[in-house]
């Protein structure tokens, strides 16, 4: 077998295990329920979530608000990061009112976002942009700083203008930087919306686990947890296979081929 | 006044970088369809004289003509080859070579038609989709060489273009650019350390001293027969004539650079 369907075998031996003990020791009375409902009941209670139409709506709900906030954000900090990237000035002018602005605990702005934007969709996605602008703008900056000074030389001596040099080489030596931290975007993104939903909403997966915690319901806290982690598993892969398709051109780090 | 017919006209030109003189006094003339060669010891200035052609470096004092016009300015008839890598990792070799055209303001699809028979001239059909990183030096040399030569620049300056190739692919680099400079002549500046190629490939040798504050010490004209057979011509009696004469010239002043450089 391959090491990769060994990895894999092991990996869901080790699940598998973990759910099968989990399972017994509550069926034998050692784990409370109370705490850790068994496996069992959190598969009934998704299944049942499954069946309802709210359960739908509130994962529609925190993935419009996690693309929204992961689009804003992504837009603004590479619009940031061109900008202070190509202007020595403004970011040294610039550069300790990033740094402060990136110290504030973000969970702290949830409830400042939620009395000005209210409890609906915007507040969620202004959380969830303070994550992901950041991480964007770090990585574009550091990609048009980092530039190889002789791509740029020989791109002018072809005569580029300001915008082609933007486009065809500050652009994509950015896209490369921009891509690698896709996945902690991506992430970011999530982390804002289900936090804010968590701090106040209606609906949204954080919402879900808000009130099943509300009720001392820890089968729902759990069962919600779970779906999450599922809802970020596919939004990885897909970034994964975008990220793939986007750097085409790059060589593959030797020891993958 | 420049004389008529001539592309580029250095005349007593001095280069300063601050208090440092690198050329004291350069001259060089190249007619308008000539292929020079200019060789000398390393740091003598080879690079800032190509620089100060294309319009990167101002003179110190002297004249640069380009087709009898003083250059201010970018000059805007060169195509430059650097020395280094230049091509973009993230185009495929038709797009890198099509660059040119699509900063001039022409469309991406019609940018790639006319590469297409570029790639093809430089012996690389086939490799139209291929990235830098899937090409080998040598590759990437003929890419960069037609990325330049589309533009179809009046002067072409070339700055120890083949220097980081092995014996067999420099000879075959040797062999596509005459055959390209054959069909479509230019005038052409090609910088070299290698006493060799300039002597196979260039129509005059020009010799520079030794840096600091360098100059021209001699202008040999290579009357070998054209078209050349780039590969016989090494072990010919004119050739072997032409390279003692330049380097009793060359080697005392490679001799001088090392004791002036350690
Ligand atoms: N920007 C610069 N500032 C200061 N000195 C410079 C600068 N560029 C070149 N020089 C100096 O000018 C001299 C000529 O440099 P140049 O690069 O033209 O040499 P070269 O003949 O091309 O050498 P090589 O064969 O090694 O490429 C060198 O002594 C170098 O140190
Ligand atoms: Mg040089």
């Amino acid at each position: 077998m391959s090491r990769r369907g060994r990895v894999a075998l092991t990996q869901f031996a080790i699940v598998l295990g973990l759910i099968l003990i989990w399972e017994l020791g509550v069926w034998a009375g050692l784990i409370d329920p109370f705490f850790f409902p068994a496996p069992s009941t959190l598969v009934a209670r998704i299944g049942e979530w499954m069946s309802t139409a709210d359960f739908w709506t509130d994962i529609g709900i925190t993935l419009l608000e996690t693309v929204l906030s992961f689009l804003a954000g992504i837009w603004i900090g590479t619009a940031l990061g061109i900008w202070l990237g190509l202007s020595p000035f403004a970011a040294e002018v610039v550069q300790p009112f990033i740094k402060m602005f990136n110290a504030i605990p973000r969970i702290l702005l949830g409830p400042i976002f939620v009395i000005w934007f209210g409890l609906g969709l915007t507040s969620k996605v202004a959380l969830g942009v303070t994550l992901v602008l950041f991480v964007a703008f770090f990585n574009t900056f550091q990609g048009v700083r980092e530039v190889n000074p002789v791509v740029l030389a020989n791109a002018r001596l072809l005569r580029a203008s300001k915008s082609s040099l933007l486009r065809h080489v500050y652009l994509p030596s950015a896209t490369t930087w921009i891509l690698s931290s896709l996945r902690v975007s991506v992430g970011m993104a999530v982390m804002g919306a289900v936090v804010a939903e968590y701090l106040g909403s209606s609906a949204g997966l954080g919402h879900l686990i808000a009130q099943a915690e509300g009720v001392l319901d820890a089968t729902g806290v759990f069962a919600g947890i779970i779906v999450l982690s599922a809802f970020v598993v596919v939004l990885d892969a897909i970034v994964d296979c975008a990220e793939k398709r986007l750097l085409v051109w790059r060589p593959a780090p030797a020891h993958e081929s | 006044m420049g004389r008529p017919g001539l592309a580029v006209d250095l005349r007593d030109v001095m280069i300063r970088f601050g208090d440092f003189t690198a050329v004291k006094s350069m001259n060089l003339q190249v007619a308008e369809t000539e292929f020079v060669a200019v060789v000398g010891p390393t740091g003598c200035g080879k690079s800032t004289i190509l620089n100060t052609v294309t319009g990167l470096l101002k003179p110190a004092a002297g004249d640069v003509r380009i087709f009898g016009k003083s250059l201010t300015g970018l000059n805007g008839q060169s195509g430059y080859m650097l020395q280094q890598e230049g091509l973009l990792p993230w185009k495929t070799a038709q797009d890198n070579v099509g660059l040119g055209l699509v900063f001039q303001g022409s469309s991406i699809a019609k940018a790639r038609e006319q590469a297409r028979p570029w790639l093809a001239k430089v012996g690389l059909r086939g490799f139209e989709e291929r990235y830098p990183h899937q090409l080998s030096g040598g590759q990437r040399k003929r890419v960069a060489m037609a990325q330049t030569l589309i533009m179809e620049p009046k002067i072409v300056l070339m700055d120890e273009p083949f220097s980081a190739l092995d014996v067999h692919t420099r000879r075959l680099m040797h062999r596509i650019l005459l055959d390209l400079w054959q069909a479509d002549r230019r005038s052409l500046i090609f910088i070299t350390h290698d006493l060799d190629e300039a002597i196979t490939l260039a129509d005059r040798v020009v010799v520079m001293s030794a840096g600091p504050a360098s100059g021209m010490v001699a202008d040999v004209r290579i009357g070998l027969p054209r078209p050349r057979d780039v590969s016989a011509l090494q072990t010919t009696d004119e050739f072997v004539a032409l390279y003692r004469e330049i380097w009793s010239l060359l080697g005392a002043e490679v001799e001088k650079s090392y004791v002036t450089q350690g």
